[in-house]
This record gives structure tokens, C-alpha cells and sequence, in this order.
């Protein structure tokens, strides 16, 4: 079970690249790996208190009202989630207030809560937020950096704006003397960045599938005939 | 007695894409010459540049997609964006931005799609676009000042080393003529505009001649059935509808001549909006289109941020199209009336 999830959470079931939720903030703060580490974090943060509140409760909230009562629990976590940013990363607090916000409306959370949370103990939910969130995180560092390396030429920018004054060394020009690429940083850039980590996914999948296959109608050694001819 | 089995169709046309499509290619032909006289060597390096290129990611992705290389290569849709691209694109532009402009065609808007048919914009102008809002000072300061008696044009040496170098070519490059009358004319008449040399004695020094040789090629593929006349007709009638209602005073608004003989009108509206694959399909559907476009030019002139929008226009049109086939469905023979829109 705790494998499966592990799975789920990271490839089978992605949030950002299978159930294509949560695309509105996916597409609007990767612009930079900070901004997306940013957002990824909240995410994840939310996401597992949100899975854990609501298999905690899961008893006791009719079924009639629970998607009010989970939509309280997110936009109360998120809030959570926001005071701290403000508290501990303030000046990138501003560059993305906005999307941290509308982590309210992520429906990658809320279908955790509605589609395992509701179901599970608090264990399983709390595993199954963490690797949800871990992969929805990945795919948005993963979609920051390829648009931080096109659009600007360099990596890690900015990093002390999440990690403190020591990060700012962490910052890497890929490419010197580089003439800002930015339809890349634009939203078009993100849906067709999306879009080929999406088919790299999916060219991955069917290579899996394949080899599979050709494992499975292997005849091994030995094995009985069933006789065709009539002679 | 064998008896041979022939299936329809019986009559086979003599036309086939890589006719039709070397037909727009040579069309174009009058149109390079002359900018090459104006503007210098820059639209013959870049037309080179583009179309080796074209070819040479044409081949790539047709590899990858597993798919025979030679059909798509002969089709010469290819060469025929890469051509479009060429000619559309400041004469100076940087190598390596033609380079992704082409790639961006040929594999995101091209065989991303699906190949040659399936494409839902034109790569061209898509990749126009995409060249004007990734690098837009790269796209508007490579323009060539046009050949005058005391103005000369860069050899062709120098062309090549402005090219692949980005050597320092700032009396030979200017801002293009709808350009500068855009960004004078809240201050000055018509009159003083025109003093500026770049307008020539006539309504604008070469690309009026430039105009002229793409209409020509324009009106060799009609005659040839290329085209019908319903696309270019539309989009040339909603300009001109558009300009005599806002622009009608010179002295305020970009004259009515310049908007026909400047810029990329005529290049769009007999070569670009005429793309039988991302255009509207039916002969009412392509009036629509058209005039959907020509009006949209004149916005985007006018009221937009940048001096020319055909690019966007075209893009703009591209997603109208299937929905103006859908409501503009010709009758079928043997039917009362066309079956259009959502009618059960």
C-alpha cells in the first residue's frame, strides 16, 4: 500500500502530469526555480495538513456538507501557509502572493481530500499528501529550471530570497552574455513546456509497456505446444 | 483475358503539393529580387539560412516521427515557410534567431500537429510571432534603410559578417516606414513626415516596388489556381474599409497608401492568409477570414503596441477558421439548403 502511494504520488497518478490539476499556479510562477521551490513548498505543506485534518475528521462530517468543511480546512492551512511566508520569506512573498492565495482553489488538493483522504486513516492520508505534493514540487522545479535556463540563461537565482543570504552563491549562469529568451518566461512557454514533460512521460510509459510485453509473449524453454497440424 | 482493376478517381488533376507549393515559391521570386535591389543582400542570406535549415529539421523530425523522409521533403511546404519567413524578417536579423524561428515552425507548429494539414496556425507567422515577443530588439532595429542616391547598401561581405557576427551596422539599419509615421504623426502633418528620406519620392522608397512584385506573384497564382481570388480580395477590401473610416486624414492617422504598400500587406494577404491549411476552406468561409483580418491588421497597427501586426492578425484568424467552415458550409449538391451550424 505505502509503495503504491509512494508511486502514485510521484509518477502514476502525478498531479501535475497526470490529473493536470493545480495548472493555473503550475503555469504562472515557473518562471524561475524560486519561484516554483516556493509554491511547490506551500503546496506540499498544505496538501499533507489538509489530508491529515480531513481523515481526521472523516467520521464525523456528513457527506451532504464535506466538501464546504474540506474547502475551510484548505483555505485555513493556506492561510497558515501564507503568514509564514510572510514571516520567513517576505520578498518572495510578493513575487507570488497571488498564486500562494489561490492555493485555495488547487483542485490537486481538494481531490486528495475527496479521493483518498475521505477514505483512509491518518497514516496513509499523510503519506499520500507527501508524495502528491513531492511530485507536484518536482514537476514545478523541474518546469521552473527548464524555463529559467531558456528564458534567462541561468539557474538558481534568487535562491536567497527562499534559503537565506548563504544561497545567493547558488546562483549558476548556463549561458554568459545571453539575449533573454522570453517567450520562454511568457505563459506560452509554460503550456508547451508542460506539454513536452507531459509527452517525455509518456514516451517513458510506453517504452515500459513495450518492454513488458515482449517479456510476457517470450516462449519459454520447454513449454508445451498445443498440437495444430492434423498429420 | 485479364481485365485490369482501376478504382475512381478516373480523372487524375495534374496538380499535386509539390506543384502547387513550387508554384508559390517562384511566385515569391520578383518579390526577393526586389528587396534584394532596395534592402541589399540580407533577405538572399536569410532566404539561404532559412531554407537549409527548414529542410534540415524537416528531416529530423520526420526521422523521429518515423515517417518517410523524402515524401515530406518533396512536398517543399518546408521551403515554402521557410521562404515566407525569410522575406518577412528584418534583413539583418541575427542567425540564430532565423534559425529558431524556423525550428520553432517546422517541429512546434508543424509536425507537432501532426505534419503538412494538420497544422492549426500558419508556421510562418507563428513563428514570426514567437521571433517578435522573445527578441523584440533584435526585431525591429536589423531593418535596411532603403537604396537612395546618397544612401548605399552594405556589400555583400559585410552583410554575411552582420549576420553571424552582429557587427555594428547602425547607418545602414533604421526603423521601417510605418514605424516612423506611427510614432510622428501625434506631432507632425503628413507633409513634414514625408520629408524624412526614407519615404522616397513616392509613398515609400522601395517597398511600394516591394508591394507591387508580391501582388504580382499574387496574381500569378490566381491565374494559376493556386488561390482564389476570395482570401486576398477580402483581406485588401477590410484594410481599406478599416482606413478610409479611421484613417481617411493623413495628417493623424497612417495614410490609406501606406497601409496597402508598406509593411507585410501584400505579402500577407496573397501569400500568408492564403494558406490552404490553416485558412478557412469554403469560398464564403475565406471572405469572412479575410475580412476578419484585413480589419485586424488595422487594429493592431494602429491601436497595438508594435507597427505591423500581420503576424497576430493571421494567428488570430487561424483559430477563428474551423468555426467560420463550420457556419459556412456550402450547399451539397442534391440539397435544398446547407447543413450549417448546430442544427440537428
Amino acid at each position: 500500500m505505502i509503495k503504491q502511494i509512494f508511486v502514485d504520488g510521484l509518477w502514476v497518478k502525478n498531479p501535475a502530469l497526470v490529473q493536470l490539476l493545480g495548472l493555473c499556479p503550475l503555469l504562472a510562477v515557473t518562471g524561475s526555480v524560486v519561484n516554483a521551490l516556493g509554491l511547490g513548498l506551500a503546496t506540499l505543506v498544505v496538501i499533507v495538513g489538509s489530508n491529515i485534518a480531513v481523515s481526521l475528521i472523516r467520521s464525523y462530517v456528513p457527506d451532504t456538507i464535506r466538501l464546504p468543511a474540506f474547502v475551510m480546512i484548505i483555505a485555513s492551512l493556506v492561510t497558515c501557509a501564507e503568514l509564514l511566508m510572510q514571516a520567513y520569506a517576505f520578498e518572495l512573498y510578493q513575487i507570488i502572493s497571488l498564486f500562494v492565495s489561490l492555493i485555495v482553489t488547487n483542485c490537486a488538493i481538494l481531490g486528495r481530500a475527496e479521493g483518498f483522504a475521505r477514505k483512509n486513516t491518518v497514516w496513509l492520508s499523510a503519506l499520500d499528501g507527501l508524495f502528491m505534493g513531492i511530485g507536484f514540487l518536482f514537476v514545478l522545479v523541474f518546469l521552473g529550471a527548464m524555463r529559467e535556463v531558456l528564458g534567462h540563461g541561468t539557474l538558481f537565482d534568487g535562491m536567497e530570497l527562499l534559503l537565506g543570504p548563504a544561497a545567493a552563491d547558488l546562483k549558476i549562469v548556463v549561458f554568459e552574455d545571453y539575449t533573454s529568451f522570453i517567450f520562454a518566461i511568457l505563459p506560452p512557454g509554460a503550456f508547451i513546456g508542460l506539454g513536452l514533460i507531459i509527452a517525455f512521460k509518456n514516451l517513458v510509459d510506453n517504452q515500459i509497456e513495450e518492454r513488458k510485453k515482449r517479456f510476457a509473449t517470450k516462449v519459454v524453454a520447454g513449454a508445451k505446444r498445443v498440437r495444430v497440424t492434423n498429420a | 483475358m485479364a481485365f485490369v482493376n482501376i478504382t475512381s478517381p478516373h480523372v487524375v488533376g495534374h496538380n499535386s503539393v509539390t506543384l502547387m507549393m513550387g508554384k508559390v515559391c517562384l511566385a515569391l521570386v520578383p518579390a526577393l529580387v526586389a528587396l534584394t535591389y532596395f534592402f541589399g543582400w540580407g533577405y538572399v542570406i536569410n532566404a539561404v539560412l532559412a531554407v537549409s535549415a527548414a529542410v534540415f529539421f524537416e528531416v529530423i523530425i520526420t526521422l523521429l516521427r518515423k515517417r518517410p523522409i523524402l515524401f515530406a521533403i518533396k512536398d517543399l511546404s518546408a521551403v515554402t515557410t521557410a521562404l515566407l519567413l525569410a522575406l518577412a524578417v528584418p534583413p539583418f536579423l541575427p542567425w540564430w534567431a532565423t534559425i529558431i524561428g524556423i525550428f520553432f515552425a517546422i517541429v512546434f507548429i508543424k509536425h507537432l500537429f501532426g505534419g503538412l494539414g494538420h497544422n492549426p496556425f500558419n508556421p510562418a507567422m507563428a513563428a514570426y510571432a514567437l521571433l517578435l515577443i522573445s527578441f523584440p530588439l533584435q526585431m525591429t532595429t536589423t531593418w535596411s534603410i532603403a537604396l537612395t542616391e546618397t544612401q548605399s547598401l552594405l556589400s555583400f561581405g559585410d552583410t554575411l559578417t552582420a549576420i553571424f557576427k552582429s557587427s555594428n551596422i547602425d547607418s545602414y539599419t533604421g526603423a521601417t516606414v510605418l514605424d516612423v509615421y506611427k510614432h510622428n504623426v501625434a506631432a507632425l502633418t503628413q507633409n513634414e513626415i514625408t520629408q524624412n528620406p526614407i519615404f522616397g519620392s513616392f509613398v515609400a522608397n522601395g517597398w511600394e516596388w516591394v508591394s507591387l512584385m508580391y501582388l504580382l506573384g499574387g496574381v500569378f497564382l490566381i491565374w494559376q489556381k493556386v488561390i482564389t481570388w476570395h482570401t486576398p480580395v477580402s483581406v485588401l477590401g477590410g484594410l481599406l474599409i478599416m482606413s478610409v473610416l479611421f484613417s481617411y486624414d493623413a495628417d493623424t492617422s497612417t495614410s490609406i497608401s501606406l497601409h496597402f504598400l508598406a509593411g507585410s500587406t501584400m505579402l500577407g494577404a496573397f501569400f500568408i492568409a492564403t494558406d490552404p491549411v490553416s485558412s478557412a476552406t469554403s469560398n464564403l468561409g475565406k471572405l469572412y477570414y479575410g475580412v476578419g483580418i484585413g480589419v485586424l491588421i488595422y487594429v493592431f497597427r494602429t491601436w497595438g503596441p508594435n507597427p505591423d501586426g500581420f503576424a497576430f492578425a493571421v494567428l488570430l484568424m487561424n483559430f477563428c477558421a474551423p468555426f467560420i467552415d463550420h457556419y459556412t458550409r456550402p450547399r451539397t449538391y442534391g440539397q435544398d439548403k446547407a447543413t450549417r451550424g448546430y442544427k440537428a
